[in-house]
């Protein structure tokens, strides 16, 4: 544990990455505490304020009917947050488990779950995510739930290949042979060996998560307003481009900085569970 | 120890086939086996690569049963059970606690992300479900000074890559032994290992089986091994058992073909090279010869 630290401390890009995921957490965890007006979140109008440049105290400027860009970008990290963490934490599960199964046990289950899995990763990812949201109605739960269809297939090509290398070590036929049952060399023998690469998988894949969102917002199939969202509040300014240019670039840099993060951060696991082995 | 000729024999195999089926024909690759293990024998089974050796091995551990391509026939008997009319729970049950296994590379039939002490408590658990890790911990500790490592402590709490090959192997060996296993196969045990490590685990292990009265099926193409470690040998060739008899008969008159030239196929520190085996050269399908057990 020490050490692991000590080889995150000692790259200054792993560090960048832990000090941009911090800002991008905290702000979200404590964004009532920070944002200078926390009821912007919602439908408030300002009219006397509208399309305003930064200045005091709407330092990043104020949107079209006059709220805070500040305190919007600061509720919109805590929901595309909280959308990552739901999302990875369906699909993780479900793509691990698949990709164990397939893996040890071969055969029949191997050839069936991996073209189901194909099938899923022969469709690019927007796309499905599209005409998901496109077919049901575009509200949070749908996008998660379009989001986790299009994220488990690639847990389940990773674990599927750790599984079938793994799968001819001698300690899989040892605990074969001393009776252990198939459930428990998948879960208990194999699952751990695989937990370092799902790991940094998880790290990386949630800026990409938050990127993904955004990318469903812009197009109006994400979170619907009032709820600040940095995807739909990139698309709203874009019209305004470049006049009000806060509109799109404070929103941009928002998810600039918490995809760099969590890829730096991902990195830095791929470091330190290399360092391990 | 009771006489051994009253007991049923721990292991008796009677006419094993065994043969795979595959969308390209049927390859038979045992053809009718028999072997016996009376209890606390040291029995070996030497063969070149792709004699049979390791599938016998599979076949009596019932590894091979639940492959749907495996076709087999012929009796496999423990303990006086047949173990194909014995309930697949009980056969189940049968498997880490009355049988167990050594395997060639002893680093890698460890799992690297378990420490020796989580490791052993789960072998352990095999015999008694409800046994904690502190008491699976003593018991280790006593196992493992019989196989000369004294800091059991310091062991329990290391992981197998940080272990040597040598201690991963004593590990093995104490594992294996741990739930007083009345049979042991050891496939090919420490061929992964240095020369000398090897003949230390295997004098450690002679000692051990002879101390618990385990009876051992020792898998082998290291006829110097064998004869240091086995009191009877079967010599098996394609599928076939070619000799059979005991250790010091075998080695000083060996009567079959394939024997003999198994036998000079050792390399010699004066040098000269290693004679080449033919494929089926004239004689190695000869019927099986067999040394009557010297009335000792």
């Amino acid at each position: 544990m020490k050490r692991s630290f000590a080889i995150l401390l000692s790259n200054p890009m792993s560090v960048a990455g832990l000090i941009l995921v911090s800002i991008v957490v905290l702000s979200a965890v404590f964004a009532d505490y920070i944002a200078p007006f926390p009821d912007h979140r919602g439908a408030v109008v300002d009219f006397a304020n509208f399309n305003q440049p930064p200045h005091w105290p709407n330092i990043m400027g104020t949107d079209l009917v006059g709220r805070d860009m500040l305190s919007r970008i600061l509720y919109a990290y805590r929901i595309s947050l909280v959308l990552g963490v739901v999302v990875l934490a369906i699909a993780v599960p479900i793509g691990v488990t698949i990709g164990l199964a397939g893996g040890y046990l071969g055969g029949w289950a191997e050839y069936i779950l991996l073209r189901i899995t194909d099938v899923f990763l022969s469709i690019p990812p927007l796309v499905l995510a599209m005409s998901i949201m496109g077919v049901l109605e575009p509200t949070l739960i749908n996008g998660m739930m379009a989001v986790t269809a299009m994220w488990w297939p690639w847990y389940t090509r990773l674990v599927y290949n750790i599984t079938r290398a793994e799968r001819e070590e001698g300690y899989v036929l040892a605990a074969e042979v001393i009776g252990a049952s198939k459930l428990h060399i998948m879960f208990r023998e194999i699952l751990p060996n695989c937990v370092p690469a799902v790991i940094t998988k998880m790290t990386l894949d949630l800026g990409f998560v938050i990127l993904i969102v955004s990318s469903l917002s812009f197009l109006g199939l994400g979170v619907q307003p009032p709820t600040p969202d940095l995807g739909s509040m990139v698309a709203d300014g874009a019209r305004y481009l470049p006049d009000s240019w806060w509109l799109t670039v404070f929103p941009g840099l928002a998810i600039l900085v918490a995809v760099f993060g969590f890829n730096l951060i991902g990195d830095a696991m791929r470091d330190v569970f290399g360092g391990d082995q | 120890m009771t006489p051994s000729s009253l007991k049923a024999p721990t292991l008796a195999i009677a006419d094993l086939t065994l043969g795979f089926r595959s969308w390209r024909g049927y390859a038979q690759v045992l053809h009718g086996i028999s072997l016996d293990i009376k209890p606390g024998e040291r029995v070996a089974l030497v063969g070149e690569s792709g004699s049979g050796k390791s599938v016998t091995a599979r076949i009596v551990l019932g590894l091979l049963q639940q492959l749907k391509t495996a076709r087999i026939s012929g009796r496999v008997e423990f303990e006086g059970h047949d173990l194909e009319a014995i309930h697949p729970a009980e056969r189940h049950r049968l498997r880490g606690t009355a049988m167990s296994m050594i395997f060639q590379d002893p680093t890698s039939s460890l799992n690297p992300v378990f420490t020796i002490g989580v490791q052993f408590h789960e072998v352990l658990k095999r015999a008694d479900a409800n046994l904690t890790y502190e008491a699976a911990a003593d018991r280790a500790a006593a196992i493992l000074a019989e196989v000369s490592i004294p800091d059991a402590d310091r062991v329990l709490s290391a992981y197998p890559f940080q272990l040597s090959g040598g201690m991963n192997q004593r590990v093995m060996i104490a594992m294996a032994l741990a739930n007083e296993p009345k049979l042991l196969i050891a496939d090919e045990p420490g061929t992964a290992l240095d020369v000398t490590v090897q003949a230390q685990t295997l004098h450690l292990m002679r000692q051990l089986v002879e101390d618990h009265g385990t009876a051992v099926l020792f898998i082998s193409h290291n006829l110097g091994v064998v004869r240091e470690f086995a009191d009877r040998v079967y010599v098996i060739y394609k599928g076939r058992i070619v000799e059979t008899g005991p250790t010091e008969a075998i080695f000083a008159d060996p009567r079959h073909p394939y024997t003999r030239v198994l036998m000079e196929a050792v390399p010699r520190i004066t040098g000269g090279g290693i004679p080449e085996i033919e494929e089926d050269a004239a004689g190695f399908g000869d019927p099986l010869v067999v040394h009557e057990e010297a009335v000792r």
